[in-house]
């Protein structure tokens, strides 16, 4: 069937800010259906209130709205726009659920738009719990023994039906939100409660825990005439019980046989025939490991994470697909890209072993519990590719930058064996890791398994890997012993360290003995029909299949890794707008980048993408292929620019700021230097590498003081220390991996925080616009509330931060972008920080100055000069629109993680307010974190440490003056007592019951503010309330300034009057 | 051990043994299924072939009596990328390597399996040899290779006695031109008798045996070589037998009425070929495992209609004679290995004895 005409205009729905379990997956999908859309002439209106998205660029859609994605939001989008059809299934559950609320609440009937793809009868038959139920008994597919039910006492009573441990899966939550197995009826009571309030219909399944059966899963697609197929079947290693987020995943499936594959396949290709899907849909199943017993575990009705993983893992994208079925098309018209010649009615044949591991972030959250569950943990994934499992997965742990490049995690090195098995029996982050150690101490495939129900044949690649490891450690390295192990996936410096040579050495040797990696290409078709498409691999084989093209400007972009806390899907923005911008200005393109859910490795963007680690040897095989002309590192994060050193060792020309501006920039000795040659003061500072020379330097200059490593990302380890105790402490969780550069400590400096970011060509500078932080310094940047342009700074301010900025980077030589960060203290403007790279706000600044900041900045690295690119130099007119970005955590599924803001980055995404009023702005971005603002009656818990106590005075008079009701702990009641604001006592927890925390768990109040006491010891018990408060989804706001702008929202925002900016329509202003 | 395979045009792979080490001549093809290979090595059709698993981790769930498709395996050889030393599956009974071994076929692993494919993709099917010699003679074994013909193959495949599968519903006679287990199963399961006939039963024994419909199957080499079954199937299609084809048995039906095939630069084998079903306008997912192809301009449209086409690359996937008794395809409805999803066209089959008895 052609396309249906009567389709013309068609309003998409983003995923918005990343969330843990909702990550850059549906910027790509979104993204590529968005392009997919309008290659067929329909013009697009996109919402999603992420700004640091790709899809959200005036490029990606005709009209674009970065406004929260709530009913009041996008009804008026609609009002305004009039779209005729809604495409719900490509904003993750985020989208889905709105969508599905504007269906029900009858917008979509009133004004005349219908949903393309599946209907809303079909959704609700996929995402209600008894709905799917039903719908599976009557097509005899087999579901796990379960319940839907609305109390905890509907919980207990059925488990004591069906028996302990169970299940809890919350119905309409993402990432399993909320959910859990409980293995005592305390538990269910628990998780259910938590469940059944998480839950948009309040309702929570209990099911039977089939934990330690085999989940595979189908990614399917169905088009309105019926054809289906299934575009690829992945195999979790570890067996149900640990959502598939949280999951090693490999693709295809490695342990089922023809009989339980088709099985399952033709299970899949019923299951989304019944629910009468029109799209992508993820059929999620749990396999008996000793029968052909099985049970549907869960089906996606939209693309999710997993299609991202499956469309990067064959080739085949999922998304631009379904947007084309969406629009009428039926599969046998629509193209297969990747061949060009076949079309995307059939199934993609892999040869090669796809492995993907998440990326968790306990590095960062070392307090966290690492304990895996039916709720995902990880911020994001990275994906390899070789032609057996083990190079797959050495690649993939080496791709996560986590200072491992094979799979000895040295912690476990030391360990006893009973220790070691004791850890197999632990569902954590760690146990891969352990299962190797275990294998390496002489423990048995069998008993691993029979502990951990991990299939025999994944344990037997890990032993052949251990096998190996011996034998390195052990034999003459001759060439047969070398190239076994460069075929699973050992790096030079890995099979240097196992047998006392450096990585030098070993690629000495391989040069010796002609050993080197090719490259085969990713084609859907396992080599049967030629394909034009130029997505590789590498891998130790005979033949090289990617042949280095031979151009003059051949560019080599880096991307930026695995989604972490501090390195986002902004640098992805970056990267893949550089990239375009590189191809405008006639260069030959190529991506290197390891993450399956982004923009950057979708295989159009560049004009050749290896799918690849990015670690310096990875690189390097690239570059021996390709000898790039040149290469960017400033857009691809912290991941790019650590290996700005070896690209320039290898001979690459670093485009840009080169690797001694970099160094320079993070270099304390050489960065004091260029400071004192510019006369720009900063913060007094000294550097160390042990404890006791830190706590010299921070007596010398005074306590507080900043600690924190090098060239780190997102504040890693970065702490405020306020005595000698806290410095031992700090240094000591830094020194846990052994630092190659001294640790930084900086005074701390307590004023307003302010940001640029910039375009340097050498001489001169633009500036598009400066940030201006709510929050005082000492929160992370990118955890604070950030305001452009500027509300509170003077011109002279400014002007000097202007003028600061073009010093510094003169003098550090940048050509290309530099972020760098102010405080102003005691009206006088010191630079905290220079970093010669992009940074997170690029893609928010970008879209309301209206400034292309990556293609100004890629022209410049190209030679241009700034003058003449038509922006001017120096500091950009400012918009007529007040941005807010404003940051969102995912705290509710990181137990243990103290939600407290400080110098380390705590938050996974971020919401961006646009209006032309700075208050209007600031509601809307409060309304886009899904932040209720307290109102008339609302319940406020006030917990202020006794610096803050002046500030939260006004605060809490206003919040009086509004009408609600202030509740506050014994130090904080008496001083507002005292001064005339009334409030209730509430008891600390120790004070008995009924305590704070009691009253935390009834949902008594809607809002917690609570600022921590600067040291640890008696932040114990904010910690716990902090925690509680998260766990019951009630707001906890850690720093005064952020309250502030709350209650400053509630006052001066009008919520009635909001309105919604097409952004596009202010991006082409040109000075 | 070391292992080396030489192709027909003088290219040379090392690589290691696996299976039996006796030298092995036979006919190269690729095969992109992910999962399958042991239905794929008892599947008579590539009877003379040497098999190149585009699919790299190959025994990875072991061997097992129940995913025979045949009496034993029929491949000449199994080339792989690697070889799982072990199979980890509830059904797992034993390694690929000894089912090899055990099977007397040669094998072998280490290889460049996506470097073959692109050539055989690139020059076309093309003859070639295994061998452990260490020093082989290239010259004199390219002679032989590029002597090798498959012949004979049918005859060496089929039953040489009548085998009876009992069932209460229709009655088929199935000729076994190299059949594969399950689509007798494909039958029974429907409630079928089956009665299993070697390849070069006269067309009398079938016709004058009671039978509801007649099936034949597919099988291995040349469609054109089988001269005197295809007179046997003349009369089949002279006569008033409902008739479900497959593969091979689509070929010869379609020579025996006229049409003539042509062989396929390199074939189609997989799990993942789309074909159109011409009236029904939908595609469907297919196994297919052929060589030749019945060529469309040759079908006279007064005997037959093309009712499947491959979405790929065009070429005919079924024929639906004239009158309407006669339904032939070229892919593998009954899978094994590959997807179920025009198990269907057996259901058809039945309808259609069905309606002819009560006609």
């Amino acid at each position: 069937m052609p396309k249906n005409e009567s389709i013309k205009k068609v309003l998409v729905l983003g995923s918005g800010p990343i969330i843990i379990g909702q990550a850059a997956e549906f910027d790509y999908a979104g993204t590529q259906a968005c392009r997919s859309l309008r290659e067929e002439g329909v013009e697009v209106v996109l919402v999603n209130s992420n700004p640091a998205t790709i899809m959200t660029d005036k490029d990606i859609a005709d009209h674009v709205y970065i406004e929260p994605l709530n009913i009041p939001s996008v009804t008026q989008i609609i009002e305004m726009e009039r779209p005729d059809s809604i495409l719900p299934t490509l904003g993750g559950q985020t989208g889905l659920n709105l969508a599905m609320a504007l269906a029900e609440n009858g917008t979509l009937e009133k004004y005349g738009v219908r949903l393309l793809g599946t209907s809303a009868e079909s959704i609700r038959k996929a995402e209600d719990r008894q709905g799917f139920k039903d719908t599976m008994e009557s097509i005899g597919q087999p579901c796990i023994t379960s319940k839907v039910v609305e109390s905890v006492e509907d919980a207990l009573t059925f488990t004591k039906e069906i028996g302990l441990p169970v299940i809890v899966r919350p119905a309409y939550t993402l990432g399993g939100t909320g959910g859990g197995i409980a293995y005592t009826m305390k538990d269910l009571q628990e998780i259910a409660s938590n469940g059944i309030r998480l839950s948009r219909v309040g309702q929570v399944l209990i099911e039977k825990c089939i934990s330690g059966w085999k989940e595979i899963e189908y990614e399917v697609i169905r088009d309105s005439a019926g054809n289906v197929i299934t575009v690829c079947n992945m195999e979790n290693i570890d067996p149900v019980g640990v959502h598939t987020g949280d999951s090693v995943v490999v693709a295809p499936s490695q342990t089922l046989a023809d009989k339980e594959y088709q099985m399952l396949r033709t299970a899949a290709l019923d299951i989304i025939t019944a629910l009468e899907i029109e799209g992508g849909c993820n059929v999620q199943f749990a396999l008996k490991p000793d029968s052909f017993e099985y049970a549907v575990i869960e089906v996606n009705p939209r693309v999710s994470r997993s299609s991202a993983l499956a469309s990067k893992a064959t080739g085949y994208p999922i998304a631009k697909v379904a947007a084309k079925i969406a629009l009428g098309f039926t599969l046998d018209e629509i193209k297969n890209s990747i061949t060009g010649k076949t079309c995307a009615c059939f199934e993609p044949a892999l040869d090669y072993c796809v492995v993907k591991m998440p990326k968790w972030p306990f590095d960062k959250f070392v307090s966290a519990s690492r304990a895996l569950g039916t709720q995902m943990k990880a911020t994001g994934e990275v994906m390899a590719i070789d032609n057996c499992f083990e190079g797959a997965i050495m690649k993939a742990v080496r791709s996560l930058e986590q200072h491992m490049n094979s799979l000895q995690l040295d912690s476990l090195k030391e360990l006893p064996d009973e220790e070691i098995r004791h850890r197999l029996e632990l569902v954590d982050d760690q146990r891969l890791f352990v299962m190797v150690e275990a294998l390496r101490r002489g423990i048995t495939p069998e008993e691993i398994n029979a502990v951990t129900q991990v299939d025999i044949w994944f344990l037997d690649r890990f032993l052949d890997i251990v096998k190996l490891e011996k034998r390195i450690a052990s034999e003459p390295l001759t060439r047969e012993l070398l190239l076994e192990a460069k075929k699973n996936g050992f790096t030079d410096a890995f099979i240097g360290s196992l047998c006392g040579k450096d990585h030098f050495a070993i690629k000495a040797l391989r040069n010796e003995m002609n050993i080197h990696a090719v490259f085969k290409m990713v084609d859907t078709c396992a080599a049967e029909f030629d394909a034009a498409t130029p997505y590789y691999y590498s891998t130790y084989d005979e033949e090289n299949e990617a042949e280095g093209t031979d151009v003059p400007k051949k560019v080599l972009v880096l991307g930026s890794g695995p989604i972490r806390i501090g390195q986002g899907i902004e640098f992805d923005f970056c990267s893949v707008h550089s990239v375009w911008s590189l191809k405008r200005l006639g260069c030959y393109t190529i991506i290197v980048n390891n993450n399956p859910e982004t923009v950057s490795t979708d295989f159009d963007v560049a004009d050749k993408l290896y799918f690849e680690p990015l670690t310096p040897e990875d690189v390097q095989n690239i570059v021996e292929l390709e000898k790039p002309w040149g290469a960017v590192v400033q857009f691809g994060g912290q991941t790019a620019i650590k290996l700005t050193q070896d690209l320039t060792n290898m001979g690459v020309h670093i485009l840009g700021t080169d690797a001694e501006g970099v160094d320079a920039s993070e270099d304390r000795e050489k960065f004091d230097e260029i400071l004192k040659m510019t006369h720009i003061e900063k913060a007094e500072a000294g550097t160390c590498f042990t404890a006791e020379e830190g706590k010299e330097i921070a007596n010398r200059i005074g306590y507080p003081v900043l600690v924190r490593p090098s060239y780190v990302l997102g504040g890693q380890g970065m702490q405020i220390a306020y005595n000698d105790k806290d410095m031992d402490d700090y240094m000591a969780i830094i020194n846990m991996y052994s630092q190659e550069h001294p640790i930084l400590v900086d005074k701390y400096l307590m004023g307003r925080e302010l940001e640029v970011d910039a375009v340097c060509d050498g001489e001169d500078i633009l500036i598009p616009g400066i940030m201006e932080h709510i929050e005082r310094a000492g929160i992370h940047s990118g955890d604070s509330i950030s305001v452009y342009p500027p509300i509170k700074i003077e011109k002279r301010h400014q002007e000097i931060i202007a003028d600061y900025s073009r010093r510094l980077a003169t003098a550090l030589h940048v050509v290309g972008l530099v972020n760098i960060q102010f405080v102003i203290y005691n009206d006088k403007v010191y630079v905290i920080e220079v970093n010669p790279r992009s940074s997170r706000t690029i893609p928010y600044i970008t879209k309301v100055t209206g400034v292309p900041i990556i293609d100004l900045a890629t022209r410049v690295m190209l030679g241009e000069k700034l003058k003449d690119l038509g922006y001017g130099t120096g500091l950009y007119p400012e918009a007529p629109y007040y941005a807010v970005k404003m940051p969102v955590f995912s705290f509710s599924k990181l137990t243990n993680v103290d939600t407290a803001l400080g110098p380390e980055m705590k938050s996974t995404g971020e919401v961006l307010g646009i209006d032309t009023d700075f208050n209007q702005a600031l509601l809307k971005a409060f309304k886009g974190v899904g932040m209720e603002i307290p109102s008339k009656d609302s319940n406020i818990l006030l917990t202020i440490k006794d610096s803050d106590k002046p500030e939260i005075l006004p605060i809490a008079k206003s919040m009086e003056d509004l009408g609600m009701h202030l509740y506050a702990t014994k130090g904080t009641y008496e001083f507002l007592q005292e001064n005339g604001v009334n409030c209730q006592k509430v008891n600390r927890i120790a004070e008995g019951s009924p305590s704070i925390l009691d009253m935390i768990e009834i949902g008594m109040f809607d809002l917690v503010i609570n600022t921590p006491a600067k040291d640890r010891k008696h932040n114990k018990d904010g910690f716990t309330i902090r925690r509680s408060a998260t766990e019951r989804s009630i707001p906890v706001i850690t720093a005064i300034d952020t309250a502030r702008a709350v209650i400053q929202a509630r006052v001066m925002g009008r919520a009635n009057q909001l309105r919604a900016v097409d952004v596009t329509k202010i991006s082409n202003r040109k000075k | 051990m070391k292992a080396t395979l030489i192709l027909e045009n003088g290219t040379v792979f090392q690589g290691q043994s696996i299976g039996s080490t006796a030298d092995c001549i036979c006919e190269m093809v690729f095969n992109t299924s992910m999962v399958g290979y042991q239905e794929i090595l008892t599947d008579p059709s590539y009877a003379g072939q040497g098999v190149v698993m585009t699919y790299p981790l190959i025994g990875n769930y072991g061997v097992n009596q129940y995913d025979e498709e045949s009496r034993n395996p029929w491949a000449s050889a199994l080339i792989v990328r690697r070889i799982s030393p072990r199979g980890s599956n509830f059904r797992n009974e034993g390694t690929l390597d000894d089912y090899l071994k055990f099977n007397g076929i040669t094998g072998i692993c280490d290889v460049d399996t996506r470097a073959i494919t692109r050539m055989l993709r690139d020059h076309g099917t093309m003859n070639g040899m295994i061998t452990v010699e260490e020093h082989p003679n290239l010259e004199e074994k390219l002679r032989l290779i590029r002597a090798y013909r498959v012949q004979g193959t049918v005859e060496r495949t089929s039953r040489s006695q009548i085998q009876v599968y009992p069932g209460d519903g229709c009655k088929v006679a199935l000729l076994d031109l190299g059949v594969k287990e399950n689509m007798i199963r494909s039958l029974q399961n429907r409630g079928c008798s089956v009665t299993v006939f070697p390849a070069h039963t006269p067309a009398e024994v079938i016709l004058e045996g009671g039978f509801d419909g007649v099936m034949l199957s597919n099988g291995p080499g040349d469609p054109a070589d089988n001269v005197e079954i295809i007179e046997e199937l003349k009369k089949i299609y002279n006569s008033d037998m409902v008739v479900f084809a497959v593969c091979l048995g689509h070929q010869l039906m379609a020579l025996a009425t006229g049409a003539t095939t042509e062989k396929l630069k390199y074939g189609h084998r997989g799990a993942n070929h789309p074909v159109r079903d011409v009236d029904e306008g939908r595609v469907y997912i297919t196994s297919q495992n052929h060589g030749y192809v019945v060529m469309a301009e040759s079908v006279d449209p007064n005997i037959a209609t093309i009712s499947h086409i491959n979405v790929n690359d065009g070429t005919v996937e079924g024929l639906k004679y004239a009158g309407g008794r006669i339904h032939t395809v070229q892919f593998h409805p009954e899978a094994a290995p590959g997807p179920q999803d025009t198990g269907y066209l057996f259901d058809r089959f039945i309808e259609r004895m069905e309606a002819a008895k009560h006609a």
